[in-house]
């Protein structure tokens, strides 16, 4: 490893990196704006420059900047000498010309990395006198608040936004010092990762536009770490807190999984826990068919009433976590748990996981993702149903610049040369999906099938694959591609709704395997849980369509909506046939108007919770805040209905840890769900770990209104965490406690370095989930017949689902911001299909008693239409159904938005 | 061993000393000292020369509060100037130290010289923004933080702020 010379000191650093990050990872503080550990070096700011020497006989010097210089062995630098800080300063001082006066009216401030490079400079007063440039911002949507004054022009955002997440909509506009960042014109910026903005921005351009409008500063948010619930890639969330309202959430490192980057629906979807909707007191339906709230004595009473002696059932959820689906199934008993999937997608589930487990391709993590260097991508729209695999793939492909550039020997984080090696060449990307996707613009081919057609399609490659076919075709390309390449990934989900899909996925990945690839294999999960739910049901359960034939009294339905999982006869059917349900969840919704008893759940901020995400990888969330009124972690209401129903098995849980430790046995999966974080009794230097930072505001007032005597803490017996400012916060504290990032001087989430062993590497304190598939054995899957190909009818159409990222989700879709981008319900129709049927884009179409507004898409097969899943309105929809198509009589054209209509959106 | 019993002689002196001076302390509240006359006592929350209120709820005065008594929520207006939906300072947690004033980049907290606020029950020592906010400019008659800052508000637009040039001409390639 080379040794240099930093201040006279020498130090051993990393072969092949750049000197910036080499300091930063000596714990030498060293002011940068445009470098980023995950988007490489550009030497843009000028902010990070160093005194290089030639050698020990060299007194002059020359100033370079560090992240553009390489450490090689023997350089001798000067970092903190006066002509390097003093250059250093000046930069600052030019950049600070223009910059306005509105720090208290920012919503950066604080956390702010221009705040803290300017202080760490020295730069203190204005020599400048003459008069600061201005800037129009622009409206760009409901999510992202813009302030042009406050740029820097270090072009972090559009490195992020075109060459890192592949945006086309943010560019550097302007000329000479006008250069402005935004969009050609106003409007909604389409990336689905735009809010990453908010992060990378070293100031206040970009901003959270929901927290602008509640703001707290990061010093005043109480915060825990968690898990984003919105879909199965399991992203690593802060979510903060202050005054009991969820005031933003950010992005939480972990470097196998979502590394520095979430997606939108992951970021702005999580404010759902304010909405009015929310469930606060437990209720009894009346003899009126109206809820009575009850106290808790009456409610224990109501429940000991329901529940004792009786026969139960239960329904447990994908989006709950582990511990409480596992209590409902052990107080339930496994032959009357459902695992609240739907059937179908019950069965992809249990089907994706044999493959998983038995397959002999490698199930990689999202960083594994990113280092394929072939893809096929079976049947999942990716940028909808799990994007952040998505913003992996856009860097996968990026693998064949990184070939070239070893070629070369130019350095990784070299990113400007690297681009331009490159140019278009990509590693190959195979995208086969039943309508266009947001990855076409970076695949090698694009197929457009209905789902029978690609399982056909993946059959037919992994034949090619094993030299047991021929054919010129596509199937032929896509094999061709996959073998030549060293790492190909073959990634499928249950988005498609074919069996047969995901046994051609793990065919052609065992293929690549007998071929001598070292072959990943991965497929999409929907929900937070689904695959811990297909874990914890993998040896029996009762399908969702049997529970009314069962002899159960009571059914107990753990926070799903059965409305999105069963169609509405079996529902009516299910409620005629068990006379008592009891449902358990965070916000109002069809089922809970059906259940007798009520009980209010605590939502993703305020319980904790195991997730099991789509790679099997047990991840721990904590609650961010302590549930107010009368809502209870669902686990804690598993507990009292217990208790209630007489059940001794589960009375020795007191603790959360308590349910994977007590009810594990020899399970490897329980085992895993119980060791995925510390427990409860962890200690930092004897400490328990604070969630709010040390300069936490507003404790003595902020209660003062209700009474002016201070309540103590609530206490946390449940973790390692401590809803305090006081505790032990320090930088090596386990990855999975990590409750905020901050370090003396670096107020902002640049502080991340401090707690990473190496630049973009692990955390010092380790821990980023436990992986749990490796160590389970499951029964193979029996392979599904291939579906007959695909031949259009005269008067029927296909139906196939479309995901959306703002709106597909049961619940990031009631998010703020979130609401006004979800928009109407759609029916995808080729436009010769449309203008048989009669139908312009804009109309309305009926389709099984649905009424729904019809868009034109070149790109959906004929024969076929594609329908926006997972919207009140299409719920009775399921894919591969054939319908009829009805022009909707009565339908009213959504009006065009003018100017005006603006102002009340924003 | 002598040189304590010295230290003790000389103690017990000095205390049989001040048996003889005159007091230091006053009979309050008949009798009231001397106060200068930008002495720290309560604060209030003032308003800039238009007549608005001038906090715009940045949370440093919040922060940099030794004792942790006050707390605020910020808002938007309609016009686009960040307000506190509430401000609220527990005085009977308050030292009178002043932090909370030299934070304060607007100039919205000042403090007056009146400290006198006792009180039989301690929650009436708990001020809201009502309580606090005067219909003047206090000691700094002509500050308004909004004609310095470039943030744009109703009245105000970008470019017109102190020091301001007119916006910026994005589609211009000229020099």
């Amino acid at each position: 490893m080379p040794v240099i010379k930093v201040d006279g000191k020498d130090y051993e650093v990393a072969e092949g990196g750049n000197l910036l990050e080499s300091c930063l990872g000596l714990g030498l503080d060293l002011p940068y704006f445009c470098w980023h550990p995950a988007m490489g070096s550009i030497g843009a700011c000028r902010q990070c420059a160093v005194v290089q020497y030639q050698n020990e006989e060299d007194t002059r010097g020359r100033i370079v900047m560090a992240c553009m210089t390489p450490v090689t062995d023997g350089a001798i630098f000067d970092l903190s000498g006066e002509r390097a800080s003093g250059f250093r300063q000046t930069v600052v001082e030019s950049l600070m010309v223009d910059h306005p006066h509105d720090c208290p009216v920012c919503a950066e401030g604080g956390e702010c990395h221009l705040q803290d490079m300017t202080v760490m400079t020295g730069h203190r007063d204005r020599h400048y006198r003459g008069t600061k440039k201005t800037y129009r911002n622009q409206y760009l949507g409901p999510l992202i608040h813009h302030e042009m004054n406050r740029c820097i022009t270090c072009y972090r955002c559009t490195r992020f936004y075109r060459d890192y997440a592949g945006g086309t909509d943010l560019a550097a506009l302007a000329a000479h010092d006008h250069v402005y960042f935004g969009r050609h014109r106003e409007g909604t910026l389409e990336s689905p990762f735009a809010g990453n903005l908010v992060e990378v921005c070293p100031t206040g351009v970009f901003t959270d536009k929901s927290l602008v409008h509640d703001y707290t500063r990061k010093w005043d948010l109480q915060s825990a770490p968690s898990v984003c619930t919105s879909c199965g890639v399991g992203c690593n969330t802060l979510p903060g807190e202050r005054y009991g309202r969820l005031k933003r959430i950010h992005n939480r490192y972990n470097p196998a999984v979502n590394g520095y980057f979430l997606c939108d629906r992951g970021r702005f979807g999580g404010t759902h826990v304010n909405a009015e909707s929310r469930i606060d007191f437990p209720a009894q339906r009346d003899s009126e068919g109206r809820f009575q709230a009850l106290t808790d004595e009456a409610c224990a009473r109501a429940l000991r009433d329901r529940l004792q002696g009786k026969r139960l059932a239960g329904i447990g959820s994908p989006r709950a976590g582990a511990e409480a689906n596992l209590l409902l199934q052990r107080l339930v008993g496994a032959e009357n748990y459902a695992s609240g999937m739907a059937d179908d997608e019950h069965a992809l589930m249990q089907r994706a996981l044999a493959h998983l487990v038995n397959s002999t391709a490698h199930n990689p993590s999202l960083r594994e993702i990113e280092s394929a260097d072939a893809v096929l991508l079976l049947g999942e729209d990716l940028t909808h149903t799990a994007a952040r695999t998505a913003l992996a793939l856009r860097q996968a492909v990026r693998n064949e610049a990184h070939r070239l550039a070893e070629e070369l020997r130019l350095a990784p984080w070299q990113d400007a040369a690297i681009r331009n090696l490159a140019q278009d060449r990509r590693s190959p990307l195979h995208v086969v999906c039943a309508g266009s996707t947001d990855l076409d613009d970076i695949a090698a081919g694009h197929y457009r099938l209905v789902a029978a057609d690609q399982a056909r399609l993946a059959s037919d490659i992994a034949a090619i694959i094993r030299g047991e076919a021929r054919s010129d075709g596509a199937a032929a390309r896509i094999a061709a591609d996959l073998l030549a390449a060293e790492r190909p990934l073959v990634l499928s989900g249950p988005g498609a709704g074919s069996a047969a899909l995901l046994d051609g996925a793990a065919a052609i990945a065992e293929a690549l395997v007998a071929a001598g690839k070292a072959a990943m294999l991965s497929f999409t999960a929907a929900e937070c849980n689904s695959m811990g739910q297909a874990l914890l049901c993998r040896d029996s359960h009762i399908a969702l369509a049997a529970l009314a034939s069962t002899d159960a009294e009571v059914l107990i339905i753990l926070e799903n909506d059965l409305l999105r999982r069963l169609p509405m006869a079996s529902v009516e059917a299910l409620r005629a046939r068990i006379p008592t349900w009891i449902g358990i969840d965070c916000l109002e919704n069809d089922t809970l108007a059906r259940c007798d008893l009520v009980l209010p759940a605590a939502a993703f901020t305020e319980t904790e919770a195991t997730y099991i995400n789509q790679e099997g990888r047990a991840q721990r969330a904590f609650p961010t805040h302590p549930p107010a009124e009368a809502r209870r972690p669902a686990w804690r209401w598993l507990l009292d209905l217990a208790r209630a129903a007489g059940d001794r098995t589960l009375s020795g849980i007191g603790h959360f840890d308590d349910i994977g430790v007590t009810l594990a046995g020899e399970d490897p999966l329980l085992q895993g769900i119980a060791s995925a974080a510390p427990d409860h009794s962890f200690r930092s230097r004897g400490l328990k770990i604070p969630r709010q930072p040390h300069r936490y505001s507003g404790r003595t007032a902020m209660r003062a209104d209700v009474s002016v005597h201070e309540p103590r803490q609530t206490d946390d017996a449940d973790s390692a965490l401590a809803f305090s400012m006081e505790g032990s916060a320090t930088t090596d504290r386990p990855g999975a406690l990590l409750s905020y990032v901050w370090s003396p001087g670096w107020n902002s989430n640049q502080s991340l370095h401090k707690f990473q062993s190496e630049i973009g590497g692990a955390l010092r304190g380790e821990g980023s989930g436990l992986r749990l598939l490796d160590s389970l054995a499951v029964a193979a899957a029996t392979p599904a017949p291939l579906p007959e190909a695909f031949s259009r009818r005269e008067q029927e159409w296909l139906l196939q689902a479309r995901h959306h990222l703002f709106g597909s989700d049961e619940l990031s879709r009631l998010g703020s911001g979130i609401e006004a981008l979800t928009g109407r319900a759609a029916i995808y129709l080729h436009p010769e299909d449309a203008s048989r049927l009669g139908l312009e884009a804009g109309d309305g179409a009926v389709i099984a008693g649905a009424a729904l507004e019809v868009r034109l898409d070149p790109s959906q097969v004929p024969g076929s239409a594609g329908f926006s899943t997972g919207y009140p309105e299409t719920l009775a929809l399921r894919s591969g159904e054939w319908v009829n198509i009805d022009v909707a009589s009565d339908w009213q054209r959504q009006p065009e938005l003018i100017g005006s209509d603006r102002g009340a959106a924003s | 061993m002598l040189r304590s019993l010295i230290s003790q002689l000389r103690t017990l002196g000095t205390v049989l000393q001040h048996s003889f001076t005159r007091a230091e302390t006053v009979e309050y509240p008949e009798q009231k000292p001397y106060l200068a006359p930008r002495y720290r006592g309560r604060i209030v929350l003032t308003r800039d020369p238009d007549g608005d209120e001038r906090c715009v709820a940045c949370n440093l005065c919040a922060v940099a509060c030794p004792v942790d008594c006050i707390a605020l929520q910020q808002g938007v207006r309609e016009d686009g100037r960040w307000y506190p939906e509430f401000f609220r300072i527990n005085f009977s947690r308050c030292i009178m130290c002043g932090m909370c004033e030299e934070a304060c980049p607007t100039a919205a907290i000042q403090l007056t010289p009146d400290f006198e606020m006792c009180e039989y029950d301690r929650q009436s020592m708990v001020y809201e923004k009502e309580h606090l906010l005067i219909d003047g400019t206090g000691k700094y008659h002509d500050y308004n933080f909004y004609r310095v800052s470039g943030l744009k508000i109703f009245g105000k637009d970008k470019g017109e702020a102190l020091n301001e040039e007119p916006p910026v001409d994005v589609k211009s390639l000229l020099p």
